[in-house]
């Protein structure tokens, strides 16, 4: 496959080049450095605009009338350009730029304490002892069992109120959702285990803690990536679908999931109250899934290969036939 | 034959102890964790000795594990539990009683089942028929334009959030073009057509996302046989590309569609739970939204445990299919 003249690529540097050759997944990742952005600058936008997203602004929307936004297009104007929302008046530009923040925060952070939990518990249940790797397996298998989505609204339940919202949905969509990793990192630890490299460090009386970081570690990545770049949307999901029923992050804070609680009621009134966050979502869960998708391709590309024998033309599968005969 | 007797069996118990073990992790969390299920049983306004007398009503001074012990020994045998002037029994899978509203939970919980198993039970019947076909079409049509857009279709489809799809069709069919009423339950015994036309929209809901999973599923595994060396044998003997695609490779596709229709059983009480949210229906997900919301314990713990008894009936279940349907799997 590759061209033996050019010198063998760095990991990464083969990654970024079998990642451009995919052109829904550069696309994508251009979605999603714009999000991220959109979401780092949301003070500096609503700054440009001159507005914010927590005041209430009576005076825009008609009371006689429950709360509709005055003026055409749900009250858009150049003061505030997408509209305000229904009842309050909240500028709805800023809400949605700063439901960015939380929106994108919460799944990375929530996909940042699965990894970790995912990769330490994995790791330990494949170099620990029997017992250890017992019990955490079947841990891990009820985790993975019950539904994320009903594990973490009901431990919403019990959580102390007083922490900032946004880092205890984070918190508890990552304490969850670390079973499929903890997993694929204990099935790819206990093959690497064996490697010849890994005895060597064992034998020169290395501690598990060294041979986990610097023998292991770098074999896990490309597994670890591909399923954490896959946690992304499902977290943006969970965290949109939290708020929506009202147990997520909460207002004043802005998160699109929560936005669309009540959109419903307005759509007629303020259609852009209900289409510009489920349009926000959409765009990203989209975006991130296309992008995990082409990050799984880019990192095993045989998987890829496998796959493009079947989609190809008859002609091309032919060729690909007669290629291997 | 009693191979295969003894392997139900085998998985049988294994289930069980799965639930047991479930039981436990959910117990000790969700009662380990907070120190003030009392207070906030008793109110915010509560004086200490309030709260000291309700945290005695309901057994909380109790260590842990004697707690667990009770709530045990009710699931199986039943329990009498006090409320105040009156002794309640509380009948076998006792689960036991709501802190809110004196009720007991297994009670509560079964008024809102079969909401719950209606639409969750339809939409997998619209998600196995659209997604398994969705995925066959488009492994027939591979390489046309027609599988690309069915390919583009279903991944808007998996990045759809349910209660998006939800909110839009409930906006577009019963708002602007009022094809449907607003969907009301209706028992299936008391109407079995207006169960079915008021469930229509929540089953779509639900099934559409979850179907896209299964096209991508089924695409992809039907491909990878199709790439395989007999459905060569097969074409070189002449057999029709019809008969190949939608035989032989829709059976590479059997197990690995069982397999995420196991999964999807939680994750679609997940998308119940929006869903019934979404379109007011009574079913077990609004009631556990409503016990999140009011901190009431035995109802949420109660609710987490029979949802993870149908994952595990469903993950179970799978088993058995995919063995009786593949022999090659051991059965161990």
């Amino acid at each position: 496959m590759t061209d033996p003249a050019v010198p063998a690529a760095s990991g990464a540097r083969q990654f970024w080049r079998r990642l451009r050759t995919q052109r829904a997944a550069l696309v994508a990742a251009g979605v999603v450095a714009l999000l991220v952005l959109v979401a780092l600058a949301a003070p500096l936008l609503t700054a440009v605009e001159g507005q914010d997203p927590t005041t209430y602004h009576p005076s825009l929307v008609d009371s006689a009338r429950g709360g509709v936004p005055i003026g055409s297009l749900g009250g858009a104007s150049a003061d505030h350009w997408f509209g305000v929302e229904p009842q309050t008046g909240r500028d709805l530009f800023a809400r949605l730029v700063y439901g960015a923040r939380v929106s994108l925060g919460v799944a990375l952070a929530a996909t940042v304490v699965q990894v970790a939990l995912g990769i330490t518990l994995g790791i330990a249940a494949a170099l620990g002892k029997r017992w250890v790797d017992q019990l955490l397996s079947r841990f891990t298998d009820i985790i993975v069992a019950m539904p994320l989505m009903i594990m973490s609204l009901a431990l919403l339940a019990i959580v102390p109120s007083s922490f900032p919202r946004p880092v205890l949905v984070a918190l508890v969509i990552g304490l969850i959702g670390w079973g499929n990793i903890a997993r694929i990192v204990r099935a790819q630890t206990l093959t690497l285990k064996e490697l010849d490299h890994v005895a060597a460090a064992r034998l020169s009386g290395w501690g598990t803690w060294s041979i986990a970081r610097r023998e292991l570690l770098p074999g896990l990545a490309a597994p670890v990536i591909t399923y954490a770049a896959l946690l992304v949307p499902t977290n943006i999901t969970v965290e949109a679908a939290l708020s929506f029923l009202g147990v997520g992050v909460k207002p004043p804070t802005p998160s699109w999931g929560q936005m669309l609680t009540a959109a419903d009621v307005w759509y007629q009134a303020a259609p852009q109250y209900l289409l510009l966050p489920a349009g926000a979502l959409f765009v990203t869960v989209l975006a991130l899934t296309v992008l995990g998708d082409g990050v799984r391709t880019a990192l095993d590309p045989r998987a890829a290969s496998r796959l493009r024998v079947g989609t190809g033309r008859r002609r091309e599968s032919k060729a690909a036939e007669g290629g291997t005969a | 034959m009693n191979g295969f007797t003894g392997f139900v069996l085998r998985r049988t118990v294994a289930a069980v102890a799965t639930l047991l073990a479930i039981s436990v992790i959910v117990y000790v969390v969700f009662y380990a964790t907070p120190g003030n299920v009392a207070q906030i049983t008793c109110g915010p306004r509560c004086s200490p000795e309030q709260v000291h007398q309700v945290a005695r009503q309901l057994n909380l001074d109790d260590p842990l594990f004697v707690r667990y012990g009770h709530f045990l020994q009710g699931l199986v045998a039943g329990q009498d539990y006090s409320t105040g002037t009156s002794v309640q029994h509380c009948t076998a899978p006792c689960l036991g009683m709501s802190y809110q509203s004196d009720q007991q939970v297994t009670q509560l919980i079964l008024a809102k089942l079969p909401v719950s198993l209606s639409l969750v039970g339809g939409a997998m019947v619209i998600w196995l028929v659209l997604g398994v076909g969705t995925g066959v079409l488009s492994a027939w049509r591979r390489g046309r334009f027609s599988e690309r857009v069915l390919t583009g279709i279903t991944l808007a489809g998996t990045a759809t959030p349910v209660f998006v799809i939800g909110l839009v069709l409930m906006i577009v069919v019963c708002g602007e073009l009022q094809l449907l009423p607003f969907p009301q339950y209706v028992a299936l015994g008391d109407d079995p057509e207006q169960w079915a036309w008021n469930l229509l929209l929540p089953w779509l809901s639900l099934a559409l996302i979850e179907a896209a999973a299964f096209a991508r599923l089924t695409r992809a595994s039907m491909l990878e046989t199709l790439a395989e060396d007999h459905i060569r044998t097969f074409r070189a003997y002449g057999v029709g590309e019809r008969s190949i695609v939608g035989r032989h490779a829709l059976r590479g596709a059997f197990a690995p569609v069982i397999a995420l229709n196991a999964n999807n059983v939680g994750s679609a009480i997940g998308g119940a739970v929006l869903t019934e949210t979404l379109f007011g229906l009574p079913g077990i997900g609004q009631e556990l939204v409503h016990a999140v919301n009011v901190v009431d314990l035995p109802v949420v713990v109660g609710m987490v445990l029979v949802i993870g008894f149908f994952v595990v009936l469903a993950n179970a279940v799978a088993d058995v299919l995919y063995a009786v349907a593949d022999r090659r799997v051991v059965l161990t």
